[in-house]
């Protein structure tokens, strides 16, 4: 090779993923694709109740059945199975109930586990859960929030229903309030959504004398091993977590499951391995749900639109128990509510209250989107009740490209944007102008169609998280990242992530990153993740860290192999580290490009170890762990433009135009599909999606009959495109995508719809938008 | 037990099979063919497509013993010697994710252009209506599966000629 051979970079190339070898062929690894020989199945049996007390569990029955090999309730299980972790004890005076795994006196939900069968083959273990006879003395369900919280209510938990309080406020909030001109004041309920990642949960256990080996569709393997540890007791060092082929997870597989605790409990009982898988129906009644919270919002602002305060009360339906980072979802949207504007007062309140229904925790966006929507919202109406189009409005408030760094009332330092830049794009693809003169026309005209236009012009965190902003919040772990390099003989490179992908394509977006840091060809780049025995350290995937935490990770510890790479190509070549400069994956004598080793040659070098210089160890392999300074704040805005039929209340979206700036992009393929498929998330929770519960506190939408994810036939094509303003707190400018899309998209739609109806009288709409609700808000408009 | 023999991805199996068992279940647990994943209950998210005679079904929604005598066609049995051009294109346009859901989508799309050759943008998306997807939007999909419409229609164009 000679000095002239230039790498094209990397970086930047829409290059076709290497993991799709394996996803269009069927080779793929889910979970609940393992076999293992003498495996058994685990079927669990849940309280088909809100809210009992047990008083008997009979499995004499069960016992009896053919292959059955055993069967478990929770009071077998009682003196072993700890309590489910709870990793965000976000104030002092938290409530923090127990969580069995298996439920022992008392059920809190519908799909609370309460016994366990385990046999031959899952058809087996399924028919015998109805041999298992349960009786229940049923208590009364607690369902709504403001009920819950009321005096007299019944209680889902001795301590009471409130969890926490968490306040936060900046500036003079009195002040901002008083004599101001505007005030603007709204409620708003973000329902509760089932995440539906469409690989169902699964878990494998395999105990080979103390030590086990657990797959599980999990985001975290590496979290759930140090929990699983602190849980059930068994050594970290004896316990190996998996995560191998996961097909999404959108925050429902951020968690340390019952499923995933009692499997490793039974393996370890019955000392063989173990496998459950659920079924879709059981999944939307037991895996985490996501939003569900009252957003009361009051906004002052004075006549020519300019913000003087926000004020936001909180109601958070942790359900019957908080998980993982249950409490700490709201408290993300904290930070997110006064979004890209500027103004001198803000206070924020929120209350975490307990209810007889699934728990909630992360699900795409988690928090962001909640205070995205509120405010968003609130921008539209005031810029209705002042009379304004609303991106003026919005220009009018937020910070301009040249006032970054700036650190908002919420606190945080945003480090860079172009919220100009972005909107003016946006506005050119969508032909805004166009649109709103048609609008008109056809309001003025009485059209029983209206066409609306919905603006979004969102911001959001990401990055999660630097450690020390986590402390400040009681986050029970850091938020670095971990990355180690390994050259192989050959001059090949194994790049070992503690990100742990499931569909984010982080093998080939990190090979493409290390073949630029080390001028190795793409190819020649193998990326491994989510096994902790391959990769034991980590922070695992999720609130769009991979890359702008993982993804540096790689960058330092490719940096150390260069490094390392100079004192030894300098000693083969016997001149000084200083001599040499790097050029394309090689170091070369600078002035004379001829003499030079590339990284392969040195790897080989390091391999045979016979001529290196005194004291240098004959290795390359390097780590880092990398924990960021501050977050990353991507930004966009989103234009949404949907008909509303009048008649039928039907809402067809006409046209979705989309400009986000997320910094430098690494792979704009991998890009632009997380952004169309965050949209499509966030006009699922705009439209179709709700998990709703009945006066009881059954689940009425546990199947995907009656929980609506959208189909093809039910979404437009997006228009997307991109500003890019580097993010100056990490080495590659990048931001993070993975949530941004279902964080902007939500409130656009819904502003789209409001704006279509607001001549008719027509305030708001609650979400899900279906027909149904859109016919009875313009009903309710007319005759108010 | 019922005894079923079929042809899965062009080799023959003879089974024993309780009546009650479902084909995904024959194939990923019976014949190990684990390529077809489970998405639901309900015969809702697609996941499960799979040809059988050259149809698509959904095989969480039939028997083993309904397809005795079959020939079935997995995503494990589309590829030729090379890649099918719906993998092809599923993979240059990015029409996967997390990928669970699209051994589903393309043998659905397979028997979507075996129907409708030329279909337009709006007929994919009804045709793929009964697949789910929870990653992609649908947006790459739909151009994925035009892509090969487009390729088919000049291939044609090109043997006519
Ligand atoms: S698994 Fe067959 S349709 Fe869902
Ligand atoms: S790619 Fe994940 S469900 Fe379609």
């Amino acid at each position: 090779m000679t000095a002239e051979t230039v790498q094209e970079k990397e970086v930047g190339r829409a290059r076709a993923r290497k993991e799709d070898a394996r996803l269009v062929t069927g080779q793929t690894n889910w979970t609940d694709n393992i076999q293992l020989p003498g495996l058994v199945h685990i079927a669990f049996l849940r309280s088909p109740l809100a809210h009992a007390r047990i008083t008997r569990a009979d499995t004499s029955r069960a016992r009896e059945a053919t292959g059955v090999i055993a069967v478990f309730t929770g009071a077998d299980l009682a003196a072993e199975q700890g309590s489910l972790p709870c990793a965000w004890p976000v104030t002092p005076d938290i409530v923090i109930p127990q969580h069995p795994p298996m439920a022992v006196d008392t059920v809190r939900y519908a799909g609370e586990i309460v016994a366990a069968v385990v046999a031959r083959d899952r058809y087996a273990a399924a028919d015998a859960l109805e041999a298992i006879d349960v009786d229940y003395e049923e208590l009364p369900p607690v369902l709504d929030m403001e009920e819950a919280l009321a005096e007299g209510s019944p209680k889902v938990h001795e301590q009471g229903n409130k969890s926490f309080v968490w306040p936060f406020s900046n500036g003079d909030i009195e002040a901002a309030f008083r004599d101001a001109p505007v005030v603007l004041e709204r409620t708003y309920r973000q329902q509760r959504l089932i995440p539906s990642a469409m690989e169902p949960r699964a878990v494998v256990c395999a105990p080979v004398g103390d030590e086990f080996t657990l797959w599980s569709a999990t985001q975290i393997p590496h979290v759930l091993r140090v929990m699983l540890a602190l849980v059930t007791g068994i050594p970290e060092h004896k316990l190996r977590v998996i995560a191998p082929d996961v097909g999404g997870g959108f925050g429902s597989k951020l968690q340390v499951t019952a499923e995933e605790v009692l499997a490793l409990l039974i393996a370890r009982r019955l000392g063989r391995p173990v496998k459950w898988t659920e079924s879709r129906s059981e999944g939307n009644l037991a895996v985490h749900h996501g939003r569900d919270q009252i957003q009361r919002i009051r906004v002052a602002a004075g006549a020519d639109g300019r913000l003087r305060g926000l004020d936001v009360d909180l109601l958070a339906d942790m359900g019957a128990y908080l998980m993982l980072v249950t409490p700490g979802v709201p408290l993300l949207g904290a930070f997110m509510y006064n979004a890209i504007y500027k103004m001198d007062a803000y206070s924020f309140r929120c209350t975490g209250v307990f209810t007889t229904k699934t728990p909630t925790d992360a699900y795409r966006g988690a928090g962001r989107p909640e205070a995205t929507f509120a405010i968003e919202r609130v921008m539209d109406d005031l810029a209705a009740e002042l009379g304004m189009d609303p991106l003026a409005l919005r220009e009018r408030n937020w910070i301009k490209h040249t006032e970054f760094p700036y650190t908002t009332i919420a606190g945080l330092t945003y480090d860079s944007g172009n919220y100009e830049a972005a909107t003016a794009a946006a506005r050119e693809l969508f032909h805004y102008d166009e649109l709103r003169k048609e609008a008109a026309e056809r309001a003025a005209a009485g059209d029983p169609v209206r066409l609306g236009i919905g603006i979004s012009t969102f911001t959001e965190m990401c990055g999660l998280a630097p450690s020390r902003i986590l402390g400040q919040l009681a986050y029970g772990a850091g938020g670095w990242e971990h990355a180690s390099i390994r050259m192989l003989p050959t001059g090949k490179v194994e790049a070992v992530t503690g990100s742990s992908a499931h569909g984010q394509g982080h093998e080939t977006a990190w090979s493409q990153i290390v073949a630029d840091e080390l001028g190795v060809p793409f190819e020649d780049v193998r990326v491994l993740h989510g096994d902790t025995f391959v990769a034991p350290k980590g922070m695992d995937t999720y609130g769009s860290r991979s890359l702008t935490v993982g993804g540096i990770a790689v960058v330092a510890a490719c940096g150390k192999v260069r490094e390392k790479a100079r004192v030894i190509a300098a000693g083969l070549l016997e001149v000084s580290p200083d001599d040499l400069e790097w050029s394309s994956g090689r170091w070369q004598v600078r002035g004379d490009p001829d003499q030079g080793k590339t990284i392969g040659e040195i790897a080989l070098a390091t391999f045979a170890a016979h001529n290196l210089p005194e004291g240098v160890e004959p290795s390359l392999d390097s780590d880092a762990t990398y924990d960021p300074d501050n977050f990353s704040f991507p930004h966009g805005t989103h234009l949404c433009a949907a008909e509303v039929d009048t008649e039928t209340g039907a809402v067809r979206l006409r046209s979705y135009v989309a400009v986000d700036d997320v910094g430098q992009v690494v792979n704009p393929l991998i890009v632009e599909g997380q952004v169309h498929g965050g949209i499509a998330q966030g006009i699922a929770q705009a439209l179709f999606e709700e998990a709703a519960y009945d006066s009881s506190g059954t689940l009425v939408t546990a199947t995907l009959a009656d929980y609506l994810v959208p189909s093809a036939a039910d979404l437009p094509a997006f228009v997307t495109s991109r500003t890019a303003t580097p993010s100056t707190t990490n080495p590659l400018g990048v931001k993070g995508v993975g949530e941004a899309g279902t964080i902007a998209s939500t409130p656009a739609v819904v502003n789209a719809i409001v704006d279509a109806l607001r001549p008719l009288g027509v305030p708001d709409v609650p979400m899900p938008c279906t027909p149904e609700r859109v016919w009875r808000a313009i009903r309710e408009g007319a005759a108010r | 037990m019922n005894h079923v023999s079929m042809r899965i991805d062009g080799v023959r199996y003879d089974d024993d099979v309780e009546p009650r068992l479902l084909l995904v279940h024959y194939l990923r647990e019976v014949a190990g063919r684990t390529g077809t994943p489970v998405g639901c209950d309900t015969s809702n998210c697609g996941a499960c497509t799979v040809l059988m005679n050259g149809v698509s079904v959904k095989s969480c929604s039939v028997l083993a013993v309904q397809a005795d005598g079959a020939e079935i066609t997995t995503i494990q049995g589309l590829a030729n010697g090379e890649w099918h051009p719906l993998q092809r294109a599923f993979h240059e346009e990015h029409a996967l994710q997390c990928g669970y859901c699209t051994p589903g989508m393309i043998m659905a799309a397979a028997d979507l252009l075996r129907d409708n050759p030329r279909p337009s943008e709006q007929e994919v998306r009804d045709g793929l209506e009964g697949n789910l997807c929870r990653c992609t939007g649908y947006q790459n999909i739909v151009r994925a599966v035009l892509r090969v419409a487009g390729e088919m229609a000049g291939e044609q164009a090109g043997a006519a000629s």
